[in-house]
């Protein structure tokens, strides 16, 4: 009878295992994790693969991007909308240098993605081979992990790794370089999920006592100031995050990576903090007794100058990441683990109250900002059109529903100042690394993630033309973004700078643009051009009404700049509001 | 600001291709330079060690140290001062071999240091000497007043004086 379940067993085992090559194990791993896109560009090292997605392609979608970098911010926006693992695939050499800067933007925002390239063969390893470039140790300082594969039977194991680490704990890119020659060799293919490395631990234990002691200095408070970020977000802690905000009534402010946690309209949503952020909650930062920072890592782009950083407050730090405690802010209490758990444990350790004098003195300083900054944004008296005005007209088009994609400048600020959110993630940007040129490639992989939502790109006309290639990715796979390009014919963001720290001395700011509507009708984009205010509002609800991929340009004032602002090295309470 | 002190830092790893590059980028990336690296077998089995001496504050130090416990393939990394460690240092000095039989001084030299003649042949004698900083510095004097043909130093390693729990640890982990 033992004998005879021995046999079996050893039949189930052998059943299990399958005689594959490299390459179709590739597929194999990712189709055991979920996978259904992938976003890459095909080349001589990664053929092998290439060769056997042709056979998989009902299973597992390949979107062709025109560049590599285009694909791995595609990646960034599937995994952003979604919450998912974007995936990536490039050949050798310039392929995967290509990857590099996506690489480096998913690392410093913690966006899981996994990218995969193509290695010249084993033998060649090290000879200045065609397309031979020592990727791993490039790509070590931008990923959370890499490793280099030469053998096939290691493609199981590792790719099962290269999963678990960049979606669990604090999220980030991982990259698997893998020779031709494994990809091409043959092998048992058998795969087992990988959920523990011995020496990973993803999610800190929470120290004992750290959660009464984060609910002792929140319930004593008087003037709590929640600053939140994206890890209430990667976390999916949007529930147990407005359950305690609303239980203990704290007024909360967000950073760009953490909008839309919560939605822009809820009583207790004080606005955004850093240089560009909103003018309470930068002033208040230096009012409050206790600042709670709920996965955030103290910028330096939200905290202005350190030394005069909430230096009267208590500070509690709810994180995931160890080395962000202390790093840039000295904690009082550090509640280290996953939000979506602490907060969850935090909530009835707090008192039920409300603190609605202190929510007052929000709302008064908004009434401020209001005055100076927001009714000129938003109802201006000059004939050129605001950046913000185009940013409300699409919430009204929308309802406020929009996943909004936003590149890097002055319209990515006024992205995140004025979009209105009611779902999360819904915000999508380059925050960290400050990347021209992510939108337009992170918007096709939004919308491909999903495609029941609508999704906006609001790009300038300098970062649009830093990856316009990918226009080629809409028209051939028919992904129905809109586009918006706030046109002001400046890099804008450097402008400003140029304007108010160096003189006025524009070097190399001012850009002279091609046919912008041209060239998206040249992909067959259906496009158009707004330089008047009167066609605004319309101009927006036809492309909202499109069904198709759509291009909006926007001609908007040349030298407007967004204000409120902290300049560099000034404390968030200096933050001028002209 | 507090100040830049020695510390001797040990770093208990995997034994993965590729990790000493990405532990290396942490300090690159701080413009911190490395004085010395050792890494060799640990008192686990499949567990490599590595024992790095840098100069930094004690601020730096205990950022760098999280930022090293981030990487995946590192099991835990530890940083001491001098005085916390048992430590030691060994270096090489090659010198013509004229000298040895001719100026009696080298013999008590080697004496004096606690030194050891590891080779002699008619050309070159080799001198090693194990030990704290300052005594290869006092050594080095000495001899520096003759002509010497070579002269290497290898990095720091070091035993801490508290116990440093990995295996546990590990068991905790495969538990």
């Amino acid at each position: 009878m033992k004998e005879t379940q021995t046999i079996n067993k050893q039949k189930e085992d052998l059943s299990s295992t399958k005689r594959l090559s490299g390459a179709e194990a590739i597929i194999k791993c990712l189709l055991a994790e979920g996978v259904d896109t992938i976003f890459g560009y095909p080349g001589g090292a990664i053929m092998p693969l290439y060769d056997k997605l042709y056979g998989y392609q009902n299973q597992l979608k390949h979107v062709l991007t025109r560049h590599e970098q285009g694909a791995t911010h595609a990646a960034q926006g599937y995994a952003r909308i979604s919450g998912k693992c974007g995936v990536v695939t490039a050949t050798s050499g310039p392929g995967a240098t290509n990857l590099v800067t996506g690489l480096a933007d998913a690392q410093i925002d913690s966006t899981p993605m996994v990218c995969i390239t193509g290695q010249v063969a084993s033998h060649l390893l090290g000879t200045d081979a065609f397309q031979e470039t020592d990727i791993v140790g490039i790509s070590t300082p931008v990923t959370k992990w890499n490793h280099q594969i030469t053998k096939a039977a290691d493609i199981p194991s590792v790719l099962a790794k290269a999963f678990y680490i960049a979606k669990s704990g604090r999220p980030g890119p991982v990259l698997i370089d893998i020779t031709k020659d494994a990809q091409f060799e043959e092998f048992d293919f058998s795969y087992q999920k990988c959920n523990h490395i011995r020496s990973y631990v993803p999610v800190p234990e929470t120290k004992s006592g750290s959660i009464k002691a984060a609910a002792e200095l929140i319930n004593n408070a008087k003037k709590p100031l929640i600053v939140w970020g994206q890890g209430v977000i990667l976390g999916e802690a949007e529930a147990e995050f407005k359950a305690v905000i609303e239980k203990a009534g704290i007024p909360s402010a967000w950073t760009i990576l953490g909008a839309s946690a919560l939605e822009t309209s809820h009583d207790l949503n004080v606005g955004m903090v850093g240089m560009h952020g909103n003018y309470a909650p930068n002033k208040l930062t230096n009012e409050c007794d206790v600042l709670i920072a709920i996965g955030m890592r103290f910028d330096d782009r939200v905290t202005g100058d350190l030394s005069r950083y909430a230096s009267q407050a208590k500070v509690i730090h709810f994180e995931i990441d160890p080395a962000e405690v202390n790093k840039n802010v000295k904690a009082d209490v550090a509640v280290l683990g996953n939000v979506k758990d602490t907060l969850a444990k935090l909530l009835p350790e707090i008192n039920a109250t409300n603190h609605n004098a202190w929510l007052q003195e929000f709302k008064d300083l908004y009434a401020i900002e209001l005055e100076k900054v927001i009714n000129d944004d938003l109802k201006p008296e000059v004939a050129e059109i605001t950046m913000a005005e185009v940013i409300e007209q699409i919430n009204i088009q929308t309802d406020a529903k929009a996943a909004i994609v936003s590149d890097v400048g002055q319209h990515q600020m006024v992205a995140c100042r004025y979009a209105k959110f009611k779902e999360t993630k819904s915000n999508i940007t380059s925050g960290g690394l400050g990347t021209m040129g992510f939108a337009l490639p992170a918007a096709i992989g939004a919308k491909i993630a999903e495609p029941n939502r609508e999704v906006v790109a609001i790009i300038g006309d300098g970062g649009y033309q830093m990856t316009i290639q990918e226009l080629g990715t809409i028209f051939q796979t028919k992904t129905p973004v809109k586009i918006v390009v706030l046109n002001n014919e400046f890099l804008g963001m450097v402008r400003q700078w140029q304007q108010l720290f160096f003189d006025k001395r524009y070097a190399s700011t001012e850009m002279v643009n091609p046919n912008f509507v041209k060239i998206a009708e040249g992909y067959s984009i259906e496009a158009k051009k707004v330089v008047k205010r009167e066609d605004l509002a319309q101009a927006v609800e036809d492309m909202i009404k499109s069904k198709d991929a759509y291009f909006l340009e926007v001609m908007v004032g040349k030298e407007n700049n967004v204000f409120p602002m902290i300049p560099t090295g000034a404390s968030v309470s200096e933050i001028r509001l002209e | 600001m507090s100040k830049e002190i020695i510390y001797t830092i040990s770093i208990y790893t995997e034994n993965n291709i590729g990790l000493l590059n990405r532990v290396s980028a942490i300090f690159q990336r701080r413009h911190i330079n490395i004085e010395s690296i050792n890494s060799s077998i640990s008192e686990i089995e499949n567990v490599t060690k590595w024992t790095i001496l840098v100069e930094v504050t004690e601020e730096q130090m205990k950022k760098v140290i999280g930022q090293i416990e981030k990487q995946v393939e590192v099991i835990r990394a530890y940083y001491h001062t001098d005085d916390e460690i048992i430590y030691q240092e060994s270096c090489l000095f090659k010198m013509k071999s004229d000298l040895l039989f001719e100026t009696p001084q080298i013999q008590n030299i080697i004496k004096e240091n606690n030194a050891q003649l590891v080779t002699v042949n008619k050309d070159f004698f080799v001198i090693e000497k194990s030990g704290r900083k300052e005594e290869i510095e006092t050594l080095y004097n000495a001899l520096n007043t003759y002509e010497i043909l070579q002269f290497t130093r290898a990095g720091r390693i070091a035993v801490s004086k508290e116990r440093m729990e990995i295996s546990k640890m590990l068991n905790l982990f495969n538990a």
